[in-house]
């Protein structure tokens, strides 16, 4: 059966002699259809759903009287608005309440399978699809999720659809699609202490801006990304979307491999290797054409803090926040003044005098076991800043939390003076009662600070999971640089 | 799906530049099981005050672009969440076209499957629009999608492009849940040569909703 994927990226390399990006690979590997002049078929391997978006999807289907095609490839969650306190109280939220009944009334009819806020395996959706080894290279992969970008880092093609799309995938288990353009963003040199992959990713957002990536599916390659483990190619490639492409990559190596190998759904014994030879295949062919090739200095980058209200409003740590007026387009000019109403910050002030009120250690960004480490390493022996009202340690999976108190690092937080929370999406999107009050500041590992993103009248200010560690003793950002820790991802 | 053919109506001005799906139809109001109904709460933080009250300020608010179909916006329109209540909103609000110079991938793709033409323009047209719309009280325009226009009262003909599979699904109104099935052949007959399951084991250790 392996044997016979194989076989089938071996036809398409024959065939076609031009030189093939990783995502071209995974993309003709996957067409059902592919006519001139329409929009391609495209198979897909894992459907991820997750109680927020797919209920409307499920209706539909109903209504029309279809099927899901494939339950035995859907993988369905409950993450958005899970409680991350006590999970075994009934849900008060009513509505929260409805779609949780809804996704497991789904399930149960069509035979998805489900974690639900109880198993052991419950998380965040794209936490537990390279936990659990659903995700893997080469593979195809949709979730009506926008961070569905992040299980691209074990080298899937993967990415987020919209609840039509969703009900497309059940009802058919492929998705009509146009062939995005392709991007590769190179990562060369060393990357620095106190510098991670959210550093990284951030930096090429405020580079590129947020509509950068556009039409791309970006590949990130170069020394510094190769040394990154899988949680911080995660974490590059979960921001991507945030930068406009709607997918990130990461080619697989050993260090995938390792990462993968033992995962619940992965092969094992000989068919592992045979998997593993496989997945060598994938990688970009020599001379591989992209339509977008970017080289960045890692080794030159800074730790970033972003001052505004999108990703891309982002700078150095040791930087000022900036003054509209140096903005050229007059657009930008408007929406940095207006940034700066809502942030509540004036033009000038260095980073590191701005002072937080609450701090959030989470996500599908940075909720990893290799985060939970780095933000503990930081706070060890230490405690939260008297001006800091809630420090929220939430990890990404139940998984993720049974290891990190397999570790003590609950201990580390709770004495540190951090609440030890139960797995969810939690404060980055503020669905559940993990909320950030009006007007309050946060230094959040997440991906977007929007206006009102983490709760109406918020102000976010993203960083890495150590420097929000760091922010949450001193009560205000710092220069993790200065501090006497490794550099984690 | 609704077809959309052409449409005249009053104009309105989203004059903000990467406007989020967080900002059409906040969190709170994702927790809901229907497609419809979400035109009351778009833009919801900027459109109100406390108290559901109209924040007077807000454009969307002004009696002169009460009724307004067409929202004239600025780049990257829709960027963020994959949020399909986004498009939901706008359509349920009365929208049925939007302009602006440029969309977020995810929001282009769940507007067409929701009937709403999105009008690509070159930002120097969309400056033109907005100096018009704001000279002018009452400002309408028509998207004519068979002829690929877009036209004003006074003799403004600006030509857009569209993909033509969209153009046609649109004009058309076609279910693409429908138009998929009918490749089903093909699709059935790549599951044979492609064991998509072949890289997945039946995990022993994981359990449907396994306690804790």
């Amino acid at each position: 059966m392996i044997g016979a994927i194989l076989l089938r990226l071996l036809q398409y390399d024959f065939t076609t002699m031009t030189p093939q990006t990783l995502y071209e690979k995974i993309w003709n590997a996957h067409l059902v259809r592919d006519v001139a002049g329409q929009p391609s078929l495209i198979y897909i391997d894992r459907h991820l759903i997750h109680e927020g978006t797919s209920p409307q999807a499920f209706a539909g289907l109903k209504s029309a009287g279809r099927k899901v095609r494939r339950p035995d490839l859907t993988f369905a969650v409950m993450d958005h608005s899970v409680s991350t306190k006590n999970r075994e109280l009934p849900v008060l939220d009513a509505d929260a309440a409805g779609q949780f009944e809804a996704l497991a009334r789904n399930c149960k009819e069509t035979g998805v399978r489900l974690f639900d806020m109880h198993s052991r395996n419950q998380g965040i959706v794209h936490i537990i699809g390279p936990e659990l080894g659903i995700t893997q290279p080469g593979l195809t992969i949709v979730c009506g999720d926008s961070h569905t970008s992040t299980h691209g880092a074990l080298g899937a093609l993967a990415f987020g659809i919209g609840t039509s799309e969703i009900e497309h995938v059940l009802a058919t288990q492929c998705l009509s699609q146009a062939k995005s353009k392709t991007g590769i963003i190179r990562f060369n040199g060393k990357r620095p202490k106190g510098v991670t992959a959210k550093d990284f990713v951030l930096a090429l957002i405020g580079k590129i801006g947020i509509a950068g990536g556009t039409g791309h599916v970006f590949e990130y390659a170069g020394d510094a990304v190769r040394g990154l483990s899988m949680e911080g190619r995660m974490t590059m490639c979960n921001m991507t979307i945030e930068g406009g492409a709607r997918a990130g990559m990461v080619a697989p190596d050993e260090t995938t491999f390792r990462y993968l190998e033992g995962k619940p759904f992965v092969p094992r014994g000989k068919d592992f290797q045979v998997a593993v030879d496989h997945w060598k295949s994938l990688a970009a062919d020599p001379g591989a054409k992209y339509d977008m090739v970017l080289d960045i200095d890692a080794a030159a980058l800074a730790p970033q803090v972003t001052w505004g209200t999108n990703p891309g409003m982002v700078i150095d740590v040791t930087g000022r926040v900036p003054d509209p007026n140096s903005f050229t387009d007059p657009v930008d000019r408007k929406a940095a003044e207006r940034a700066l109403v809502y942030m509540d910050l004036k033009a000038g002030t260095p980073i590191t005098d701005i002072s937080i009120d609450r701090v959030f250690i989470g996500s599908c960004t940075n909720s990893r076991i290799e985060d939970l480490r780095a933000a503990a390493h930081v706070i060890a022996g230490k405690h939260v800043a008297r001006n800091v009202k809630q420090a929220l340690a939430v990890p990404g999976s139940r998984v993720v939390k049974a290891q990190a108190e397999k570790e003590g690092l609950d201990r580390v937080f709770l004495d540190a003076g951090f609440e030890w929370r139960d797995a969810g999406c939690s404060m980055c999107i503020g669905m559940n009662d993990d909320v950030l009050p009006s007007g309050e500041r946060s230094a959040s590992t997440s991906n977007r600070n929007f206006e009102g993103r983490q709760g109406k009248g918020s102000r976010t200010h993203l960083v890495s999971p150590a420097m929000a560690a760091a922010a949450a003793i001193e009560g205000h950002f710092v220069d993790i640089r200065k501090w006497d820790v490794n550099g984690a991802e | 799906m609704e077809p959309f053919i052409k449409h005249t109506g009053l104009v309105a001005p989203m004059d903000r530049v990467n406007v989020d799906t967080d900002q059409m139809v906040p969190k709170q109001f994702l927790k809901l099981q229907t497609r419809e109904g979400y035109g009351r709460v778009l833009f919801y933080d900027w459109r109100y005050l406390p108290g559901e009250q109209p924040n007077p300020e807000f454009p969307l608010n002004f009696p002169r672009y009460r009724g307004a179909s067409i929202l004239l916006a600025r780049a990257n329109f829709g960027c963020g969440s994959s949020r399909e209540h986004a498009p939901w909103a706008i359509h349920d609000y009365g929208f049925r076209v939007v302009i602006a110079p440029s969309y977020a991938d995810i929001f282009y793709n769940n507007s067409f499957k929701n009937g709403i033409l999105l009008v690509t323009l070159s930002d120097a047209q969309v400056d033109d629009l907005f100096e018009r719309l704001e000279r002018q009280e009452g400002y309408r325009l028509t998207a004519d999608l068979e002829n690929q226009i877009i036209t004003d009262e006074s003799g403004l003909k600006i030509p857009f492009e569209i993909d033509p599979f969209r153009k046609n699904c649109l004009l058309k109104g076609l279910d693409d849940i429908g138009l998929t099935l009918e490749h089903e052949a093909d699709i059935t007959s790549f599951e044979k040569s492609y064991p998509v399951t072949a890289v997945m084991y039946e995990p022993v250790d994981v359990k449907l909703s396994q306690p804790a």
